[in-house]
């Protein structure tokens, strides 16, 4: 299993060619309490940079971005319903979809943490 | 584009950044769009107790008459607004409007009768703009002073009566839009029962100097949180208030907005001081035949937030819109997503479903009353 990050503030946590992406704790706090969350159908073909999700917060919308060429598999329903969970959980239970990579070597040009770090400090 | 050091700076920014406030530029000054409770907590806080709001921005101004009798700055006055203000007691407040020759709105502003001169509250943006505009209209008459250096402070929401009561017991036998000086502390301070929030509540006219120790005393009462604009936002689309520069501009009348009710019967077609106000043809011909389109409250029909400019449609297929959205968000009290826009009239009866155009998807709306949520002013 490898986490990676991307320029936009989202994360993935890899297992072979499925990647599971939610936004970093660090989105989270800057867009605020988000009120509504609309997700990918599973089965949708994205492109690397194309919107996957919208987010929204009392104030703005915002957008996720898909963080590799893959296919959604699954999207978490959870937090459609409820989207306080990326708030109070937004690298666990507030992960947004799973993505199955077209190419799972892509993920070496993400982030690792460290780089990661050194963007929002 | 303004740059961060070009902006200007309210007395309380200071406490904006020792509160850990989030700054963002807003009609050029630096100002608080949340603290670190956020927008939604400050929201629902000021809906349960008291929220303290720096609206230092806005522009306060007094209109003196040269004569010494106040109905000569009152008929001044009413030439650039349809409003009554020479009908206005001393010692009361009301909503005004200020309007163009094509009956647009160019601003609007309140007006509190000060017994020897009217005080006036602008918005930040028209500042200079109004002081033009009052100056060629009362200039002749009266003394425009510009009183921008000053402090404003709102506070709003249920217990803002027993808040302000331990400062001054006076403040609470105020009624709704009365208007008073009142010793705060030591503090001279112009008390005003309003707001815009759609609560009970004050606004709070102080020196510059005065305006950081008067918010520290009132943030010191355990009701009361520091509330930025982004609540305030929210809080007074779930009120149905107009945001100038959104809801109401140069195009809209203040028929099509709804704003009938500022428009006193002396003013109107037939009263003592009919007309005589910029615009006074079309809006009084609208006030008689009723306008084309309206403003309306938008109850989204989903979950999903349909947001300021946003087009709205009869229906899921058709090419061309019917109606935009000018203000739009989440209502954290309402509990749903709300929205404010214009329609045709035949389309503004309460029920009517429309669709607002949202990422591509035609999302159903309902036209709502207003307000969302239920004003709780002390009347």
């Amino acid at each position: 299993m490898t986490i990676k990050y991307t320029s936009d503030h989202e994360w993935l946590k890899i297992e072979g060619d499925i990647a599971t992406v939610g936004i970093t704790a660090h989105a989270a706090e800057q867009l605020g309490d988000l009120v509504f969350v609309e997700l990918p159908e599973p089965g949708t073909t994205l492109e690397k940079g194309a919107e996957a999700a919208t987010v929204e917060s009392v104030k703005a919308a915002s957008e996720v971005y898909c963080p590799l060429d893959g296919e959604i598999t699954e999207a978490n329903e959870a937090i459609s319903s409820d989207p306080a969970l990326v708030n109070s959980d937004p690298t666990g239970d507030g992960w947004f979809f799973t993505l199955k990579l077209s190419n799972a070597a892509d993920a070496d040009e993400l982030l690792d943490e460290a780089a990661y770090k050194a963007l929002i400090d | 584009m303004t740059s961060e050091s070009a902006l200007l700076k309210t007395p309380l920014h200071p406490l904006h950044l020792e509160l850990g406030a989030r700054m963002v530029p807003f009609a050029g000054y630096a100002m608080p769009v949340h603290y670190p409770l956020g927008v939604l907590k400050e929201h629902l806080h000021t809906r349960a107790r008291a929220g303290l709001f720096d609206v230092s921005h806005m522009g306060q101004l007094l209109v003196r008459p040269k004569s010494g009798t106040l109905d000569d700055a009152a008929l001044a006055l009413e030439t650039i607004t349809p409003v009554s203000v020479k009908g206005l007691k001393e010692g009361r407040q009301r909503y005004g409007l200020l309007t163009n020759a094509d009956g647009g709105l160019a601003d609007d502003l309140m007006i509190a009768n000060r017994g020897d001169h009217f005080y006036l509250v602008v918005n930040a943006a028209c500042k200079a703009q109004d002081m033009a505009l009052i100056e060629a209209a009362c200039g002749a008459s009266c003394m425009v002073e510009a009183q921008f250096d000053r402090a404003l402070l709102a506070l709003q929401g249920p217990d803002a009566a027993a808040v302000l009561k331990d400062m001054a017991p006076q403040a609470a036998e105020m009624r709704f839009m009365d208007v008073r000086s009142i010793d705060l502390d030591g503090i001279n301070a112009v008390v005003s029962r309003s707001g815009y929030t759609g609560e009970d509540g004050y606004e709070i006219s102080v020196a510059a100097g005065d305006g950081e120790k008067l918010a520290r005393r009132l943030l010191s009462h355990p009701a009361v949180e520091a509330i930025g604009l982004g609540a305030r936002d929210s809080l007074r689309l779930e009120a149905g208030l107009c945001l100038y520069g959104h809801d109401i501009d140069a195009e809209t009348t203040p028929v099509e907005a709804g704003l009938n009710w500022a428009i006193q019967k002396v003013r109107r077609a037939d009263g003592e001081r009919a007309g005589g106000f910029p615009g006074a043809d079309v809006i009084l011909a609208q006030l008689q035949d009723g306008p084309e389109r309206l403003r309306v409250g938008l109850a989204p029909e989903g979950r999903a937030p349909v947001r300021e400019g946003a087009s709205l449609y009869r229906n899921e297929t058709d090419d061309k819109p019917v109606g935009r959205v000018t203000s739009g968000g989440f209502g954290p009290s309402y509990g749903g997503p709300v929205a404010m826009g214009y329609v045709p009239h035949e389309l503004s009866d309460a029920g009517t479903v429309l669709y607002a155009e949202v990422r591509g998807k035609r999302l159903a709306v309902r036209v709502a009353a207003l307000p969302f949520v239920p004003h709780s002013y002390h009347r």
